[in-house]
């Protein structure tokens, strides 16, 4: 099952992520990081995510640090 | 399967120091990553320049040497010149190339040095707060010019890409953008095509990237990227310039 990786901690809520997923299954959290700043999160309830990476690929951070296929 | 993981070189739990939705991060990343796939990690020197790229050797698992403002290539050049088997590559910012540096970015690839440049072109002095740079677009405000860089007081914006690829000694010369993941795409090829001139012997191998600065474009990393496509890239055409590898 596709899925990816967020680590948290390396995520400075930039939210390119949010408006890369082609499938828009990474939405602005409700927690916050240690700077106050609201984190991303990944929600696939219908096996939506075929792995294409375009997240990662556009994370400055490397924040997403995995994606399975 | 996996299919994507942190590239091997980069050091462990490595966090960027950039500022949110800065392109370094991901020109440091394809860096990483072609230092892995032609396995380059052992054996490679990277000469630092000054600016947000000095942080390089903070994130990537390789020997470095710091070079003052804008003499990278001149002791890249001396690195290489010393250690003929070893990978030499400079990372730089715009104002660390092309302004500052720019005789010692021209001259080493007008002596076909066996070395590989990449120039990271956002526009602005980052690290110091977002001053007027070598390309800096007609119109854009920055702490030194408010008004808008005019060309009458401050001159046009330097082509970089188009100025290496008219040095004799250059063998690869591109510009490449990070705002799609298309061009991201893009830009890991010019960036493999431009270590492999150095590792066949070929000369001078150089790779302008459009990057944003969102701190100091006063814009979220979603307006930085479409200032890139609708303003830089317009004045900074995308492509490659110079290969000696085609026809």
């Amino acid at each position: 099952m596709a899925h990816i990786v967020i680590d948290e901690s390396k995520c400075k809520s930039c939210f390119i992520c949010v408006g890369t997923c082609p499938k828009g299954l990474i939405k602005k959290s409700n927690r916050v990081s240690k700077l106050g700043d609201n984190l991303v999160e990944f929600k696939d309830e219908n096996n939506e995510c075929i792995g294409c990476a375009m997240c990662a690929t556009r994370c400055p951070d490397l924040a997403i640090v995995e994606v399975h296929k | 399967m996996q299919v994507f993981s942190l590239p091997k070189s980069m050091k462990e739990n490595c966090k960027y120091t950039f500022c949110p939705g800065c392109d370094h991060g991901i020109a440091v990343r394809l860096v990483a990553e072609l230092l892995d796939e032609l396995n380059l990690k052992g054996k490679t020197i990277l000469a630092a320049s000054i600016g947000c790229s000095v942080f390089l050797y903070d994130f990537l698992d390789v020997d470095a040497i710091e070079a003052p403002h804008g003499r990278a290539m001149a002791e890249a050049t001396g690195v290489k010149r010393a250690r003929p088997d070893k990978f030499v590559f400079t990372y730089q910012g715009d104002g660390d190339f092309a302004s500052i540096g720019l005789a010692e970015s021209t001259h080493a690839a007008i002596r076909a040095e066996n070395l590989t440049g990449i120039c990271i072109n956002n526009t602005t002095y980052g690290m110091t707060g977002g001053q007027l740079g070598p390309t800096t677009l007609i119109g854009q405000k920055t702490t030194t010019s408010p008004m808008g860089r005019f060309k009458d007081t401050y001159g046009y914006p330097i082509k970089i890409a188009e100025h290496i690829a008219l040095c004799e000694g250059t063998a690869f010369s591109a510009r490449v953008a990070l705002d799609t993941v298309a061009h991201i795409n893009q830009a890991k090829k010019a960036l493999r095509k431009a270590f492999q001139v150095q590792l066949d012997g070929l000369g001078y191998g150089f790779v302008e990237i459009l990057s944003t600065c969102p701190t100091n474009w006063k814009m979220t990393p979603d307006e930085a990227h479409e200032r890139v496509k609708n303003e830089m890239i317009p004045v900074f055409p995308l492509g490659i310039f110079k290969d000696v590898t085609e026809g």
